[in-house]
């Protein structure tokens, strides 16, 4: 250890932050104890299986739909002459700013009986009635699957890209030097190579897949958030419900266990990153899959849905919003930059305090961390509410005995809780991010500026830091992004009078006034695109 | 790094602004209602008293923000869309009486409270609509589970507020037993399961989906006001069931205090204000729902649906039945 074998300072602080993040999901789970044996018993009888095997299916189906579409593509963008692959580049994220429960409205009113297509079909075909023709129904699990992955396939997309663009390439043409085919390379080293960026990926997918509630009760699928929202909202019994969001943790942990363990010994690290640009060559037919593929998925992932925005948009034109609308825009922006900054900061804290000091205990404040991902965004708020309650009671009394005017719920009344809340909730994000970043930084580096008489931080600023920019950026942005698209936990934990641009469209939609929402919807994929084409900008 | 998190710390500082301020000239909702329900409504009640009103809208977990603000939550006004909601502040205490000769006297006594914690704001008919194809009928809600409707009936999910007060007045009428084999009845009848919200089931209804649905009966009056919508609506009847029995189930949105409203009087205020007359008929007029208040009248479109009778089902009876209800939707796996 060139830096001695502790790190009193660190340590504390990295417990610390850990701690911070993991009280609500504690809180969570120790108030999870009570007496609801009978309610379960009833449950489990009734519709859990059902919801389970919903879960189940659903994770599935979403995470197999992702590797499907996410690899693929970032090994077209990163490692061949794909034309267009400029643009297709960036384009390929757009997808990350669209709420897939938008999406998920939107194209139920493209393709529902009433929808644009079906009508088409029927004044071509002169079907009368829906038992004259068989479609497809969107509103089912499969077709929650599609929708989720249609705009959770960035993730394995940027992941990999990253990854497959960091590489080194001289183990590939080590490879193609002993006879590999350019394909048999990119199966048998690269993709091999990128697997711990891909499956964090999908474990990030995963867990973004169980806490979802949006979209899956917009399509009447199950899951185990529906038992979570009704033994809480129907039955009243917060233990209950809490006990079920628990074991939605042990998903949870499931998944990251599993991940860790199929990286484990894996250990490939290289200091000469991928300068070269010697791309594979496509021939004419691989150029039209390459492109139709990742032009179709930019056009359904976030081309056609947001055309449809600016249609409805134009057609209820509702301009009055506007002013009121940058308004709310801006503040979304904000909290959002806030919980991004804060989740990155927090995840090079408790990421590279277990590279320095890697004992397996150290590793323990960065896993911890991360549980709040698959926490559905209500339970998550009421937790909050839990934690904050009692310090803030305590703030007022101790104001009330001091004599002081009473400074009122300062934790959890105020924008505060909701930037902890996105903290909380996409810290994963960001320590899965920042750790593969790490990772790929060689250990022979960590030493090297020790030799030399540089201290730690000095090193970490001059050397790590430097090295994890780009990862830096993708974490950023992926928190920002996912905070602007948050709903449940701001609806609850909103002070008076605030909005964020979800709350704001989701209160039309929830009425089934989308077209209304339409300019509110074109917002929050704007503001969302703000970063991916500032991080694109700053990359080159 | 270290500086990015000193930054931080002073945002997060600067972000922390005084929520509960002292002054009297405000009053703080939360509501479960909609903001461009009630907005219109505190417009008018602000530029009337000078007092400002701040509002949080959201529908879940509303009660239990409330019970761990507790002491300290700038809460004044709970805003409620059903009858449960507003039993279950006042079982959680969460609510404080409010004696007003102004609220007695405007709000029938059966839409209050007996100690005074909530009141009964306007009433709403759980109605079905059938499809103009089926011509005029009389129907009752245990028809729902007729075999003559197989394939043919659209519901919202069976664990909306509105779905589980009617199940529980089921309960109420006919007991566990055969409330039981009716849900299993209507499920059997969905033509698809059960999703959206009562505006999609007419809508459905118009696709030719289905026949029948339940909704609430200002819907009808609000889809007849929107240009998309009002093919919809065009395509519907709305009845209004069990007419020749006991009525159609009726349900309220009503209004409390805090129990630690840190405006008091400016709360009792907005109360009285939303119980006026002209509080009472923006309520008629703008939302087409029923107003509690005795001589206020309906607006014209929902007087031309007609007299009808209600089911006089005390509304803390239905509340009662509120679990059973939960439990039976499950048994017969309604929403699977």
């Amino acid at each position: 250890m060139i830096f001695g074998q502790r790190n009193t300072s660190w340590l504390t602080l990295s417990w610390l932050t850990a701690l911070a993040l993991l009280a609500p999901v504690l809180v969570m789970l120790f108030t999870s104890v009570g007496n609801f044996g009978e309610l379960f018993s009833h449950l489990w009888q009734t519709v859990l299986p059902t919801y389970i095997s919903n879960t189940v299916l659903l994770t599935v189906y979403v995470s197999l739909l992702v590797l499907l579409l996410g690899v693929p593509s970032a090994f077209f963008i990163s490692q061949t002459q794909l034309i267009s692959a400029k643009w297709l580049r960036w384009a390929l994220l757009l997808p990350l700013a669209m709420p897939a429960y938008l999406v998920a409205y939107l194209y139920t009113d493209l393709l529902d009986y009433a929808g644009p297509l079906q009508r088409m079909l029927r004044t071509a075909f002169g079907w009368q009635s829906p038992t004259d023709y068989w479609f497809f129904d969107l509103r089912t699990l499969e077709g929650a699957a599609v929708v989720l992955a249609l705009v959770l396939y960035p993730y394995v997309y940027m992941l990999t890209r990253t990854a497959l663009e960091q590489q080194d390439t001289s183990l590939l043409r080590a490879g193609r030097t002993l006879g590999l085919s350019a394909r048999q390379a990119m199966l048998k080293i690269a993709l091999p190579l990128a697997r711990p960026a891909i499956m964090v990926a999908v474990t990030l997918v995963m867990m973004e897949t169980i806490a979802d509630f949006a979209t899956v009760q917009y399509f009447a699928v199950n899951t185990l958030t529906t038992a979570i929202y009704d033994t809480w909202l129907g039955y009243g019994d917060m233990a209950a419900a809490n006990a079920l969001a628990s074991v939605l943790l042990l998903f949870v942990l499931f998944t990251v266990v599993a991940e860790q363990k199929s990286r484990a010994g894996q250990r490939h690290q290289s200091n000469r990153p991928n300068l070269s640009n010697d791309k594979i060559a496509l021939s004419t037919g691989q150029q039209i899959f390459g492109l139709a593929f990742c032009w179709l998925l930019v056009i359904l992932g976030f081309a056609l849905p947001f055309g449809l925005l600016i249609v409805m948009a134009i057609d209820y034109a509702q301009f009055d919003q506007l002013t009121q609308l940058t308004d709310i825009g801006w503040e979304t922006l904000k909290i959002s930059a806030y919980a991004a900054t804060a989740a990155v900061s927090l995840s090079l804290l408790l990421a590279l305090f277990y590279r320095f000091y890697p004992k397996s205990v150290n590793h323990l404040p960065l896993q911890i961390s991360g549980f709040g991902y698959a926490v559905p965004g209500t339970v998550l708020a009421m937790a909050l509410m839990a934690t904050f309650g009692p310090i803030d009671h305590w703030l007022n009394d101790l104001a009330i005995w001091l004599n002081w005017s009473k400074p009122g719920l300062l934790l959890s009344g105020t924008t505060f809780a909701i930037i902890f809340a996105f903290v909380v909730r996409f810290a994963a994000i960001a320590n899965g991010t920042i750790s593969a970043g790490i990772g790929k930084i060689p250990h022979s580096i960590d030493k090297a500026p020790a030799s030399l008489g540089i201290g730690l931080l000095a090193t970490i600023k001059r050397v790590h830091l430097p090295m994890l920019k780009s990862s830096v950026f993708v974490a950023w942005l992926l928190v920002f992004v996912e905070a602007m698209k948050e709903l449940p936990a701001v609806l609850l934990l909103r002070p008076f009078n605030f909005e964020t641009l979800s709350t704001f469209v989701y209160q039309l939609i929830s009425d089934e006034r989308l077209e209304q929402g339409a300019i509110g919807a074109i917002f929050i994929v704007l503001f969302g695109l703000i970063p991916i084409i500032w991080l694109n900008k700053n990359k080159h | 790094m270290i500086k990015k998190i000193i930054g931080l710390t002073a945002f997060a500082a600067t972000l922390v602004a005084p929520v509960s301020s002292a002054s009297a000239d405000e009053v703080n909702v939360y509501s479960y209602r909609q903001p461009f329900l009630v907005e219109p409504l505190f417009n008018e009640f602000t530029q009337k008293s000078g007092i400002k009103v701040n509002v949080v809208f959201a529908k879940k977990g509303m009660a239990e923000r409330l019970a761990r603000e507790g002491e300290h939550s700038p809460a004044d006004v709970l805003l409620t869309t059903d009858i449960s909601r507003l039993i279950e502040l006042q079982e959680k205490g969460l609510l404080q009486p409010v004696n007003s000769d102004v609220l007695e006297a405007a709000i029938p006594s059966q839409f209050q409270a007996d100690d005074n914690s909530w009141f009964g704001l306007t009433t709403r008919v759980r109605n079905i609509y059938t499809a103009k194809r089926l011509g005029d009928i009389a129907i009752n809600y245990e028809d729902l589970a007729d075999e003559k409707y197989r394939g043919k009936v659209c519901t919202r999910s069976g664990k909306h507020p509105y779905t589980v007060a009617l199940v529980s007045s089921m309960i109420a009428q006919h007991g566990e037993a055969k409330t039981l084999t009716w849900l299993k009845g209507v499920k059997k009848n969905l033509a698809r399961k059960p999703q959206g919200n009562d505006r999609g089931q007419v809508q459905a209804i118009h696709q030719g989906l289905c026949d029948v649905s339940l909704g609430n009966s200002y819907y009808f009056g609000k889809m007849l006001k929107d240009d998309k919508q009002k093919v919809w609506a065009d395509a519907v009847n709305i009845n209004f069931p069990n007419q020749a029995n006991r009525g159609a189930h009726v349900n309220i949105s009503g209004v409390g205090v805090a129990k630690h409203a840190p405006h008091k009087d400016a709360a009792k205020a907005l109360l009285e204000f939303l119980a006026s007359d002209k509080a009472q008929q923006m309520y008629a007029e703008t939302n087409m729902e029923y107003p509690v208040r005795a001589g206020v009248k309906k607006s014209d479109l929902v007087a031309s649906w007609g007299e009808f009778k209600a089911d006089d089902l005390p509304l803390e009876t239905i509340a009662s039945h509120r679990k059973t209800a939960l439990k039976l939707l499950d048994q017969a796996k309604f929403d699977l």
